[in-house]
């Protein structure tokens, strides 16, 4: 006969299990709070059509380079001094020779633009030839070409940024092109420039619409991209036929 | 009016509505018109320019040009530098054009007047070439060839008390007639003039009553 002081046996708790225990408790505290998963499973395990490919991934690749370009620019910018007077080009060299990985996440910066820049022809070639542009999904469209316009407008802006002689003159020069626009032309260009010539203005102004003004658009309108992707779905390729339902050529017995 | 009180002619739910959006776009307005003007305020703002003295008489020539350091803006170090090539006025070709007396030294801008990147002289040629995309000007600064639309850019000189000094830039159509300063690819004859008009700080000539004194020898 077991005495009072016999402890009932349990089996012994491993710690890999506790720790999923754990995580799980967390993570049911948060979304009986939020709500959450409902939104996570609407979004994530969502229907797609037959006959899908790889090129349907094009457009998660370019979300990617865009997080990829948005996480090593701001490490970049704890390194970054845009100061027109040398110390521009210094801190960027400073970032390339000194700094740890500084060359690294420099490059994946500076790659990744181009790769973006790739990416997302890419994938307005295959949204355009597929003909998943077509109602109801204009406006993901008209919102993607926004994006690319505006991914342009990083790369303009971002090219200053080295102050090396390259991008200083493919600033000039790119500034001028914007002031050829007959009327508002004069006046767009001096806007660029922070005043008629270019001054220590142009590269903070460049600076402050390549790392803040821009990337809130940008993250913003993706927001609203994935968001009718999901709410309206993916189209089926072209060359997969629609079949009518059974239930429709269904006789019914009466 | 349903959901009003008698004699109410809003309701209290379309007066509250009103109200609060109201007071939401006010508190939006207040940060962002201040902000948008400081964005765009350098549009309207004049930049003061200074005379410079870039040499003494002796040093120019009517037949060839001196290449001259100025600052272009202050206090930015080399990239607030231009060039300016000078030559003393020969009547025998500088005769069309504004004249009066702040021409009597020809100082070209270095500027390309197609897109902005930086022109040499080149003696031999007495032409200016410009290495982006073959923009080539003749002696006056004149267009003879590639894409620029209208001559080089050039800036106001003046002689006083042994000294020529340098002043703010100006801008020629074809025929060298002066024109506020525009930016480089627009053109300023015919149709141009009006379809790049002129900036609202349009530089006025710096006095010339009050012109920098020549650097001390020290010494002396």
């Amino acid at each position: 006969m077991a005495t009072s002081t016999d402890k009932p046996k349990t089996p012994p708790v491993h710690p890999v299990d506790a720790a999923v225990e754990g995580g799980l408790t967390v993570v049911d505290w948060i979304d009986e709070r939020t709500q959450l998963s409902p939104g996570l499973r609407w979004m994530l395990f969502r229907k797609v059509p037959k006959g899908i490919n790889w090129a349907y991934t094009l457009g998660s690749a370019t979300l990617f380079v865009f997080l990829n370009q948005a996480v090593t620019g701001v490490f970049l910018a704890m390194y970054y001094r845009p100061d027109v007077n040398g110390g521009a080009y210094e801190s960027i060299r400073n970032i390339n020779d000194n700094v740890f990985l500084g060359q690294f996440v420099h490059g994946m910066h500076k790659w990744g633009a181009s790769v973006m820049i790739v990416l997302i022809f890419l994938h307005m070639g295959r949204v355009f030839f597929f003909g998943a542009y077509k109602y109801p999904r204009e406006l993901t469209w008209i919102i993607g070409v926004v994006l690319l316009i505006l991914t342009m407008a990083m790369g303009f802006t971002g090219y200053l940024l080295p102050f090396d002689q390259r991008s200083y003159w493919a600033s000039i020069v790119g500034i001028n092109i914007n002031g050829t626009g007959p009327f508002i032309g004069p006046y767009l260009s001096d806007f660029l420039r922070g005043g008629p010539e270019f001054g220590a203005t142009t590269l903070s102004r460049f600076y402050a619409i390549h790392m803040m003004l821009i990337p809130g658009i940008m993250a913003a309108l993706i927001g609203f991209h994935l968001y009718l992707v999901t709410k309206l779905g993916i189209s089926a390729p072209p060359w997969v036929r629609a079949t009518q339902p059974a239930a429709i050529t269904e006789t019914v017995e009466v | 009016m349903p959901g009003a009180f008698e004699g109410e002619t809003v309701t209290r739910r379309a007066f509250m509505n009103v109200t609060a959006q109201t007071a939401g776009g006010l508190a939006a307005a207040a940060f962002t018109l201040p902000a948008l003007a400081f964005a765009i305020g350098p549009i309207f703002k004049r930049v003061p320019f200074e005379w410079q003295i870039i040499g003494t008489p002796a040093d120019f020539t009517e037949t060839q040009y001196a290449s001259k350091v100025i600052t272009i803006v202050d206090g930015i170090g080399e990239a607030g530098k231009g060039l300016a090539y000078v030559r003393k006025r020969d009547p025998a070709i500088d005769n069309i054009g504004t004249q009066d007396k702040f021409n009597h030294y020809i100082a070209l801008s270095s500027r390309c007047m197609h897109l902005g990147c930086s022109v040499r002289y080149v003696q031999a040629a007495e032409r200016f070439v410009c290495p982006c995309h073959g923009g080539v000007y003749d002696f006056r600064g004149q267009v003879a060839g590639g894409p620029p639309v209208r001559p080089l850019d050039r800036f106001y000189t003046l002689e006083h008390d042994g000294y020529v000094y340098i002043g703010p830039r100006y801008s020629v159509n074809s025929e060298l007639q002066r024109f506020s300063p525009r930016d480089p690819a627009q053109p300023l004859d015919g149709i141009g003039q009006y379809m790049y008009p002129a900036r609202f700080d349009t530089s006025v000539l710096p006095p010339t009553n009050n012109l920098p004194l020549p650097p001390t020898i020290p010494g002396t």
